[in-house]
């Protein structure tokens, strides 16, 4: 996939070996600005905050006065979230939901359809790019959709079934109607991603598989899937953080309450509006954190892995 | 939609049609009309007039067929002044990743310093991070920092252009980094090497022989920036308040339910948002995959 975009490879290994070079004044400047300004812009703006909201989530900060107005009240925001919070658990038990389906349905499902277009077959660039179509359109779009097949009286759904199910209305099934379309979409995504990979088997296995005369399950079971390792870890790390990002389309739908609500959304309901708490805001900001870095570390430990071995 | 995605070079042999390849097609057609659906069902609302649909019901034949919810979604959504809005974000935004992430590659790329690894973590996991992790202190920095006024209307970066921009470039220059550095360590050594023997400095170097070179990485990734910052909602929900400076996907929301809710209009305006993601993946869906692609595989 990638070759028609990457040179050949050969060389890739061939900077470490580059000895120290001589550089003149005007070149460290040029070097120290081309690293300087993108540092101090994603310093500036993603890792600051980061840290901020650690810091801002141990005080009771109002968010009115200055930040030396905040006073350190330890634990207390987890405390309070974790207790007297209603909306917490119910987001927590709403992204493990969303987390399992995507990791149980929706990406076994894009492995599945990858594997199947990645055999020899007619009309595979047609189905590549239907499965792929709802990728580039964004999760806001998505979530008009969701009202355009939902909707009692107007949707798709109801018509076709002759039901007058309030779909997105009912907490109790409201969340797994909008899951049938973020497991749509991400499906998609993963299939593309798992194409790659798939292209990039040695064919030579494939024969070995073949000849073995084991069955396409066995084979797949014991050569494919295992030959696929680097990008199951990349798939894994995908679907982990875009179950933790999840929120426009749940926003668009209810602004995320009643059955919808999810741990992004109250850290923005705790920033705007009348019933703002920055402590809680920033007390679930510091657990999506803690989540997030898990995968965000395997993922970054695994790309560097893999460019020592190239 | 017929054109190539991912590259398969393998002839196709001819072969008998076994029973196994009959269920395979009979099951990927199903589901090919499954997917469509969705979207389907959006533009055929789209183009049916709401006393039609209330009349005989939305799952119904059409008697008639219009764009006058097109026109209505193009004059009540203010769709112009949001597509403008939309490009001004986007465009300057692009250019700016694009500048950022090529220039610390190329460094990462072509010298050996001591905190090559850590500067490339430092970009790389800035992108994957929620966006709600650093959402409350960048709206409270954005309520603080003051901008000269022909930046912004209300001398803020809250509510202005550059601070939508910034966050985007903040946000997508990491996976930009990533993609260029493993993209330009595959450019050979002695190139540089040759200029800089020739005593050319760095920025010429840089401007002169590498930047021409990753004109293909550039595209891929300027049509996967495009795609992320048009279709973004989060940023613009949080950091805008002003209703005609909301860039397209955002002000959408407006359309919904400020009378009542008009399906019909929706799907128009739906529609109209969604097309030119649309008309960049049919027309460069090549870039558009090996850009996706590129970040998450190496050979």
């Amino acid at each position: 996939m990638a070759t028609d975009i990457a040179p050949s490879a050969e060389v890739a290994g061939a900077h470490r070996t580059g000895r120290a070079v001589r550089l003149s004044a005007r070149d460290k400047l040029a070097l120290a600005l081309m690293v300087g300004v993108p540092l101090v812009v994603v310093g500036g703006l993603i890792w600051f905050p980061t840290f901020a909201s650690i810091f801002l989530s141990f005080t009771n900060w109002d968010g009115i006065g200055g930040i030396t107005t905040a006073q350190w009240i330890g634990t207390e925001n987890y405390n309070q979230v974790a207790t007297i919070y209603p909306p917490f658990w119910p987001a927590v038990k709403h992204n493990l939901i969303w987390l399992a389906f995507l990791t149980l349905v929706a990406t076994p499902f894009g492995l599945f359809l990858a594997y199947q277009l990645d055999k020899e077959l007619r009309g595979s660039r047609f189905y590549q790019s239907v499965f792929f179509l709802p990728v580039v359109l964004s999760f806001a779009i998505i979530g008009f959709i969701v009202q355009l097949m939902y909707s009692p009286t107007q949707g798709l759904v109801n018509g076709l079934l002759g039901t007058n199910t309030d779909w997105l209305g009912d907490p109790s099934i409201n969340l797994w109607a909008v899951l049938v379309l973020v497991g749509w979409r991400h499906a998609g995504y993963i299939m593309i991603l798992y194409l790659a990979g798939l292209k990039a088997i040695d064919p030579s296995l494939r024969e070995a598989a073949r000849v073995d005369g084991a069955g396409e399950w066995h084979a797949f079971r014991t050569v494919i899937f295992p030959a696929l390792r680097p990008i199951n870890i990349v798939i894994v790390v995908v679907t982990v953080i875009e179950a933790l990002r999840a929120f426009d389309i749940v926003y668009i739908v209810n602004k995320g309450r009643n059955g919808l609500e999810l741990l992004s959304i109250l850290v923005t309901n705790n920033i705007i509006g009348e019933a703002s708490r920055i402590g809680y805001g920033s007390a679930i900001a510091v657990i999506l954190i803690v989540v997030s870095i898990v995968p965000i570390i395997v993922f970054v430990w695994n790309s560097f892995q893999e460019s020592e071995q190239a | 939609m017929t054109s190539v995605t991912v590259e398969d070079t393998r002839p196709i042999r001819k072969r008998p049609l076994s029973i196994s390849r009959v269920v395979l097609h009979a099951f990927l057609i199903v589901t090919a009309l499954l997917w469509l659906a969705p979207v389907a069902w959006a533009v055929f609302t789209s183009f049916r007039p709401y006393a039609d649909t209330a009349k005989h019901g939305y799952v119904s034949i059409p008697r008639t067929l219009s764009i006058s919810n097109y026109r209505n979604a193009w004059n009540q959504g203010d769709i112009p002044l949001h597509f403008w809005n939309s490009m001004i974000i986007t465009i300057p935004a692009i250019v700016l990743i694009l500048l950022f992430a090529a220039s610390v590659a190329y460094v990462v790329s072509r010298f050996s310093f001591w905190f090559n690894v850590p500067l490339l973590i430092f970009f790389m996991a800035a992108n994957l991070l929620p966006q709600q992790v650093i959402i409350t202190p960048v709206y409270q920095m954005y309520l603080r920092i003051h901008l000269p006024t022909w930046l912004s209307s209300n001398g803020l970066m809250y509510d202005s252009f550059v601070g939508l921009i910034a966050i985007n470039v903040a946000f997508q220059t990491g996976f930009c980094t990533f993609v260029l550095s493993n993209y330009m360590k595959t450019l050979p050594k002695s190139l540089t090497e040759a200029a800089r023997v020739d005593g050319a400095s760095v920025t010429r170097q840089f401007f002169g022989i590498i930047l021409p070179l990753c004109k293909p990485a550039f595209a891929a990734l300027a049509v996967l920036e495009f795609t992320w910052i048009y279709n973004d909602f989060f940023w613009a929900v949080v950091l805008m308040s002003s209703g005609d400076k909301r860039p397209i996907t955002t002000s959408l929301a407006n359309l919904s339910g400020q009378y009542f809710t008009d399906n019909n209009l929706i799907a128009a305006a739906a529609v109209l948002v969604a097309l030119p993601t649309i008309m960049v993946f049919a027309l460069l869906q090549r870039q558009f995959i090996s850009g996706l692609t590129l970040g998450s595989t190496k050979e």
